[in-house]
C-alpha cells in the first residue's frame, strides 16, 4: 500500500501540490489532469524521485525520505520519453543495468534478460542498438528495464504520449497483463476504462477520486 | 562502439575484452615501431584474416575505413608529395591496419563487456579518488547518447530550416543546448529510479 499523508510539494516559491492525503490500495490506479496540474510531480513522489516539502509518502510502511533506495526497489518508474530512460547502447545491455544495480549474479541477469525479451517478442533485438528501435519498441524496452527489477508497484508517467495507436495498444496490452500494482499518469482516457480507481488533478489538488466511469465523466465535463 | 558490435560465436567473440584490448594496444604500438612496408602490409592482411576468423565479411572491414577515406587520401597525397610513393603507401597502410584492428575489437565485443573491463581496470586508481563505476557509466552514457544528440540536432535544424534559419548557428545551438539540459535532468532521474548508487 502507498500512503500519502498531508503532502505539500513546492519548487522554490511555486507550490505544485497542496495538502494531499490518500492511500493507494487498488491494483490499477489512473491519474489524469491538464498539463501543469501536478500529476507528474505526484507520480515522482511515489518512488522518492521527489521528496515532499511537508508531509510524508510511505510505500509498504517505508518513508520515501528515509528509505529512498528501498522504496525505489519496490516502485519502478517509467518515463514519458523512453529515449531518456534507456542508458545503455544495446537492448540486452540496458536490461542488465537495473539488475546489476541490484547486485544480481550474471547468470540470473542473463536468464531474466532472455525471459523478458521472449515475453515481449524482442528476442531478435537482443543486441540491437537502442537508438535504432521504433518508438513502441523503445517504450517496451523501458518498461522491461524496470520489470526485470521485480518491483511491486509500477508508476508510468504518460508512457504512450509519443506513440502511435498500434504501439499504444501494444503498451496497453503489456500493462494489462502485469501482476504488479500499476499507477498510470496519462492523457489517453481510453487506457483507464478498466482501471479500479482514477484520480483527477487540477492546479495541484485532487478534484475527483472515483471509479473510471465517474472520474472520466467528471474530467470531460469540467476540464475539457 | 556506438552500434558496431556484431553478435557471433567466433573465438574472437568469446575472448574476454581484457586480452583483446591488451593485444590491440601491443599491436598498435608495434605497428608504430615497424618501419617496413612489407611488414605493415602483412599486418594489414593478418588483420583482414582476423575479420574472416571472426566471421565478419570483408565489406564490413571496408565500411570501417569509409568514413576516414578522405583523411587516408589526404595523408597519401601529402606523403607522396613530400616523400614519394613508398612512404605514402607505408603511412596509409599502417593507419588502415590500426583502424581495422581497433574496429575489430569493437565489432566483436559488447559495449557493456568493454565497459566492465575498463571499470575493473580503473579499480586500481581508486586510491587516487577515481570512482570506476562512475567512469563506466559515463562511457556508456556517452555511447548511448551521441546518436540521440545527433537526432536532436537534426530535428532542430529541420525546424529552423522551415523558418529560414538553417544558416544560423545560434538558432540551432540554443534549442539543442536547452533540450540537452532538459534531457540530462530526465536521464539523471531515470538512472536514480533504476537503483543506481554512485557510491557503490
Amino acid at each position: 500500500m502507498i500512503e500519502i499523508e498531508s503532502v505539500r510539494l513546492a519548487y522554490g516559491d511555486r507550490t505544485v501540490l497542496y495538502n494531499i492525503s490518500l492511500s493507494l490500495t487498488e491494483r490499477r490506479v489512473g491519474i489524469i489532469g491538464a498539463n501543469g496540474s501536478g500529476k507528474s510531480s505526484f507520480a515522482r513522489l511515489l518512488n522518492g524521485l521527489v521528496l515532499p516539502s511537508s508531509g510524508a509518502v510511505r510505500v509498504d510502511g517505508l518513508n520515501t525520505r528515509a528509505k529512498g533506495k528501498e522504496v525505489r526497489r519496490k516502485v519502478g518508474f517509467v518515463f514519458q520519453n523512453p529515449d531518456n530512460q534507456i542508458v545503455f547502447p544495446t537492448v540486452a545491455e540496458d536490461l542488465a543495468f537495473g539488475m546489476k544495480n541490484l547486485g544480481l549474479p550474471k547468470d540470473e541477469i542473463a536468464r531474466k534478460t532472455d525471459a523478458i525479451l521472449a515475453r515481449y517478442d524482442m528476442t531478435d533485438l537482443r543486441d540491437h542498438p537502442a537508438h535504432l528501435l521504433s518508438g513502441g519498441q523503445k517504450q517496451l524496452l523501458a518498461i522491461s528495464g524496470v520489470l526485470v527489477m521485480d518491483p511491486a508497484y509500477l508508476v508510468l508517467d504518460e508512457p504512450t504520449t509519443l506513440l502511435d495507436l498500434r504501439n499504444t495498444r501494444r503498451v496497453a496490452a503489456a500493462l494489462d497483463a502485469l501482476d504488479q500494482t500499476v499507477i498510470l499518469v496519462t492523457h489517453d482516457l481510453d487506457l483507464l476504462v478498466a482501471f479500479d480507481r482514477v484520480l483527477v488533478f487540477d492546479e495541484g489538488r485532487i478534484v475527483a477520486d472515483e471509479t473510471p466511469t465517474k472520474a472520466l465523466a467528471f474530467y470531460r465535463e469540467h476540464m475539457a | 562502439m556506438l552500434d558496431l558490435y556484431r553478435p557471433g560465436a567466433s573465438p574472437l567473440h568469446r575472448l574476454s575484452p581484457g586480452p583483446k584490448l591488451l593485444a590491440m594496444m601491443l599491436c598498435g604500438t608495434a605497428l608504430f615501431l615497424v618501419e617496413s612496408l612489407p611488414l605493415v602490409a602483412a599486418a594489414l592482411i593478418l588483420t583482414l584474416g582476423l575479420y574472416r576468423l571472426a566471421g565478419l565479411p570483408l565489406r564490413l572491414a571496408a565500411a570501417q575505413l569509409r568514413p576516414l577515406a578522405v583523411i587516408l587520401v589526404i595523408f597519401f597525397a601529402l606523403q607522396y608529395w613530400l616523400s614519394g610513393p613508398l612512404l605514402a603507401a607505408f603511412v596509409v597502410t599502417r593507419l588502415a591496419a590500426l583502424i581495422l584492428l581497433a574496429s575489430l575489437v569493437t565489432l566483436t565485443t559488447r559495449a557493456s563487456d568493454m565497459i566492465d573491463t575498463i571499470t575493473a581496470a580503473l579499480a586500481l586508481l581508486r586510491p587516487l579518488g577515481v570512482n570506476p563505476a562512475k567512469v563506466g557509466l559515463a562511457i556508456s552514457l556517452a555511447l548511448r547518447f551521441i546518436p540521440v544528440l545527433g537526432q536532436i540536432t537534426a530535428e532542430v535544424r529541420e525546424a529552423q530550416k522551415t523558418r529560414g534559419l538553417e544558416r544560423s548557428v545560434i538558432a540551432t545551438a540554443l534549442p539543442v543546448a536547452i533540450r540537452t539540459l532538459k534531457m540530462a535532468d530526465d536521464i539523471s532521474d531515470a538512472i536514480e529510479a533504476r537503483g543506481y548508487d554512485p557510491r557503490a
